[in-house]
């Protein structure tokens, strides 16, 4: 392993010629080599496993793991619910960095702070947190326990930054000399922000979007107390895969982590894409 | 935008009161529960034996990541900045694969390569355990803080550039002055930033943990595998909110740290 590892940094270095003395900072070939190993064995060696062990049954033992009737309730169950989250997140996550940056109110700072805090909340912390209030226990009488809603609640939570923080630069530049034009020929303000401010913010808005997606399907901790873990009712696939690791069936465990990371990263991709398109076309 | 005052205070209204009930009350009532038994209740259930050790199992599973990441993440960030070989843009996006990665599918992965039955399940056949003990509760943490570090020092090592570098180098100055005296300064604050997003997510982590953890009360459990087990195992709910108080303070913590050096590195 470490031997072809080695011998590509080198190959490349030996390409370039006199640029490779460049490569500055402390770190030559031997830090690429170094990188390159460290990735491998942390990151890429786990996932090898995991995508060898789904293949195990052939692609059809795959297909019939993911399709056994839970598995596919619970994809189902976590595509549906994150898609949801994710445009909650596009509506209200544009509404708060709209007010973040065209507000003026006492305390400003400390909301804008506020909402980097699921980031640094531990998530079983907030699946307790919101159990306390939409639980049985709850002081004002929502019981919300091991039910869809709590579920979303429970995503929502955590995935509350990354539509504000990739729209909030994004307003902070946003043409305002166009917009007074806008209006000064007469344009309302539901026209201004839908033909001036809505498109500069697109590329921003399905960036926040996807990977609000992304952590919401792949979400368990914050999920685990509140939503009940109830088979085809509440079991997110997460939970469902720490299940049959529990059950010690690693290999529908696999073929379940397959799917989330096939579903997670086509739709970052396709994101990407249409987000890519639509600068292009904003520039043309 | 001329936006009424009347349209300005309702949307304002909404966007707080959309914070106000997801996050401000949630957290203002688990303060309260903590607390409306006094200080000594919350110490009490800070202080058991199975607490301390959970906070000490944190704390030495971040003493073992954060040198790792910092030491492994400076070399990646350096060789992606830096370097042009085949494979860059490969390299580049596995270090953000972390993100895109299910913590439980975190924890799967490594018990199918470290596990008895798993690739390397060899080890564990010559008594060197890793899942279910401390070195896979470790493997798990740095898995998913591995990006922290590389993508907060990357874009600065672009920024500064390598004109520095360079000409220390024409100078004569060694691989290791360069760094030193020029690399290092210069990226401090978003290696600072990196390193408490590490740690803030090394003490938050749950679900990777939880998959490859004995979870042993006292032996192998961290803080947050301590409140899943008070309010799953023990029903032990004011427990449960007690350790979470605890993380809670540690996260607010890491935000200041974080809001601090933003403004460090603004200036800077």
């Amino acid at each position: 392993m470490s031997t072809v590892v080695q011998a590509r940094p080198e190959g490349g270095a030996r390409r370039r010629g006199r640029r490779s003395r460049s490569y500055g900072g402390g770190v030559g070939p031997l830090g690429i080599g170094v990188a390159t190993l460290w990735l491998s064995i942390i990151v890429l060696l786990p996932l090898a496993a995991v995508l060898a062990k789904s293949l195990e049954g052939g692609p059809a033992g795959l297909w019939d793991a993911i399709n056994a009737p839970s598995a596919r309730a619970a994809l189902i169950l976590t595509v549906a619910i994150s898609a949801v989250v994710a445009l909650i997140n596009v509506v209200v996550g544009t509404l708060i960095a709209w007010v973040l940056v065209r507000d003026e109110f006492p305390g400003k700072g400390f909301v804008n702070a506020l909402i980097d805090l699921p980031f640094a909340l531990p998530t079983i912390v907030a699946s307790i947190v919101l159990l306390s209030l939409y639980g049985p226990n709850s002081p004002i009488d929502l019981d919300l326990y091991a039910t869809k809603p709590a579920v979303a609640i429970a995503l929502l939570f955590v995935t509350l930054p990354f539509v504000v923080r990739s729209v909030q630069p994004v307003l902070m530049e946003v043409d305002r000399e166009a917009e007074q034009a806008a209006a000064s020929l007469g344009a309302g303000n539901l026209t201004i922000f839908r033909r001036i401010v809505l498109p500069a913010l697109v590329p921003a808005l399905l960036g926040g979007a996807g990977l609000a997606f992304a952590r919401a399907i792949g979400e368990f901790g914050s999920v685990v107390l509140i939503g009940g873990g109830i088979p085809r009712e509440t079991e997110v696939a997460s939970q469902y895969i720490a299940k049959q690791i529990e059950i010690d069936r690693p290999e529908s465990a696999a073929a379940v982590s397959v799917a989330l990371l096939v579903i997670a990263f086509l739709v970052l991709f396709v994101l990407r894409l249409a987000a890519a398109r639509t600068q292009r076309h904003e520039r043309g | 935008m001329v936006i009424s005052r009347a349209t300005r205070l309702s949307l304002r209204t909404l966007a707080l009161g959309y914070l106000f009930v997801l996050v401000m009350v949630p957290l203002g009532l688990i303060l309260f529960r903590t607390f409306e038994n006094g200080l000594g209740a919350f110490w009490d259930q800070v202080t058991t034996p199975a607490s301390i050790s959970a906070i000490q199992m944190s704390l030495l599973i971040v003493a073992i990541v954060v040198p790792l990441n910092v030491v492994f993440g400076l070399v990646t960030a350096i060789a992606l900045a830096r370097g042009r070989f085949p494979g860059r843009g490969l390299l580049q996006a596995v270090v953000d694969l972390p993100f895109a990665v299910s913590p439980v599918v975190v924890g799967v992965s490594l018990i199918l390569l470290w596990g008895v039955r798993g690739w390397f399940g060899g080890l564990a056949e010559a008594g060197i355990q890793i899942i279910f003990s401390l070195p896979g509760m470790v493997l798990a943490t740095i898995f998913v803080t591995l990006p922290f570090v590389v993508r907060e020092v990357e874009p600065v090592l672009h920024e500064i550039g390598d004109d520095q570098e360079e000409a220390a180098a024409t100078l004569g100055a060694k691989r290791w002055q360069t760094f030193w005296r020029i690399t290092l300064p210069s990226i401090r604050w978003g290696l600072a930033y990196g390193v408490v997003l590490t740690v803030a997510r090394a003490l938050g982590e749950f679900g990777a943990v939880l998959v490859v953890s004995g979870n042993v009360p006292g032996e192998s459990q961290t803080l947050t595998l301590l409140v899943h087990a008070r309010y799953i195992d023990d029903h032990n709910v004011f427990g449960a909110y007690a350790a979470s108080t605890v993380l809670m303070f540690l996260a607010l913590v890491a935000l200041f740290l974080m809001t601090i050096l933003n403004r460090k590195r603004e200036d800077a």
